[in-house]
């Protein structure tokens, strides 16, 4: 362990605001693209049950 | 082994396939990023020069990669799409352009971040720097060309050109430290020299690139699921898969 506490761990000697805003800002877009592939996920499943559900109404007005 | 490799060359294969693999990559990302960010942040020494700001080296170093990696295989996917006119070579360029895009933009980012306590600006037009702009160009236009064409398959043809074209910038970014006089510093680890590094940092180095790398394959997987779903929505195997019955009786109800 290099750190002899934890506000000098934060203050990353003076350079806190660049490595926290470099790791920060990871961590922010790779949890934000994880949400978002999710969202992606469940988007596409709506989509394409939609149309299934659309082509089976349809075909069952062209058999009545 | 070809044969089993043209299995999973279709979309109705690779997806059940993808689908059981993407969670192992992932939980591989998350145990090698706590390892690398543990190394990294708890047990590297302070650099002599920079002090602790060297630290964001951890994330600059491993979204660089993988912006080169990720554009490289795009383009990889390109040629098998162009040669071979399989369809899962399409979904796959599309798949992982939005995660290149943003470790692109994290390199810039971390890059800014780096540059302005050691060199005191937050952008120069160095080779090095201006030629991952350029990356980070490249895959918004490639989001942009592949959405923007209705036809999926001219869709594909138009960005698997723009990928294989645009690959010729990758060596352009690895090189640029040595071909151009650049601000940025030359290459950490060198596969002819071996590392200026101490041990510790390389290690963290390599095991945060690693995670990022399980990353990217964990986000490239997922999202080529949905658009096989999207893409392949009117093959019979698609309407019988669970998930999409599932849906389909809560979209009835």
């Amino acid at each position: 362990m290099i750190w002899n506490s934890w506000s000098d761990f934060w203050a990353m000697g003076g350079y806190g605001v660049y490595v926290w805003g470099s790791f920060g800002v990871t961590a922010a877009l790779m949890l934000i693209e994880m949400v978002w592939v999710k969202q992606a996920r469940t988007k596409a499943l709506a989509h394409v049950a939609q149309e299934l559900v659309a082509a089976q109404t349809q075909g069952k007005d062209w058999q009545g | 082994m070809m044969q089993k490799l043209f299995h999973y060359a279709s979309p109705q294969n690779f997806y059940p396939l993808a689908g059981k693999l993407w969670p192992a990559f992932a939980l591989l990302a998350t145990g090698l990023t706590v390892w690398g960010l543990w190394l990294g942040m708890f047990v590297a020494p302070t650099d002599f020069q920079q002090g602790e700001g060297y630290r964001i080296i951890f994330v600059h170093v491993p979204a660089s990669w993988m912006s080169m990696v990720i554009y490289l295989a795009m383009a990889f996917w390109a040629l098998l799409g162009l040669t071979f006119n399989t369809r899962l070579s399409g979904m796959m360029g599309r798949a992982l352009a939005p995660t290149g895009a943003i470790f692109a933009f994290l390199s810039l980012w971390t890059g800014a971040l780096w540059g302005k306590p050691m060199w005191g600006a937050w952008w120069v037009w160095d080779a090095r720097l201006t030629s991952e702009l350029i990356l980070f160009f490249l895959y918004l236009g490639y989001i942009a060309l592949t959405s923007a064409i209705d036809d999926p398959r001219r869709a594909d043809k138009a960005g698997g050109i723009l990928a294989l074209v645009g690959a010729l910038n990758v060596p352009v970014i690895y090189f640029s430290v040595k071909w151009w006089n650049t601000l940025h510093q030359g290459a950490s680890v060198s596969l002819t020299k071996g590392s200026s590094m101490a041990q510790t940092m390389l290690e963290a180095m390599l095991i945060m690139g690693i995670a990022f790398w399980m990353y990217a394959i964990a986000m490239a997987l997922y999202r080529v699921r949905s658009i096989i779903l999207v893409r392949e929505r009117h093959a019979q195997w698609v309407a019988d898969l669970p998930e999409v019955k599932a849906k389909t009786l809560e979209v009835q109800s």
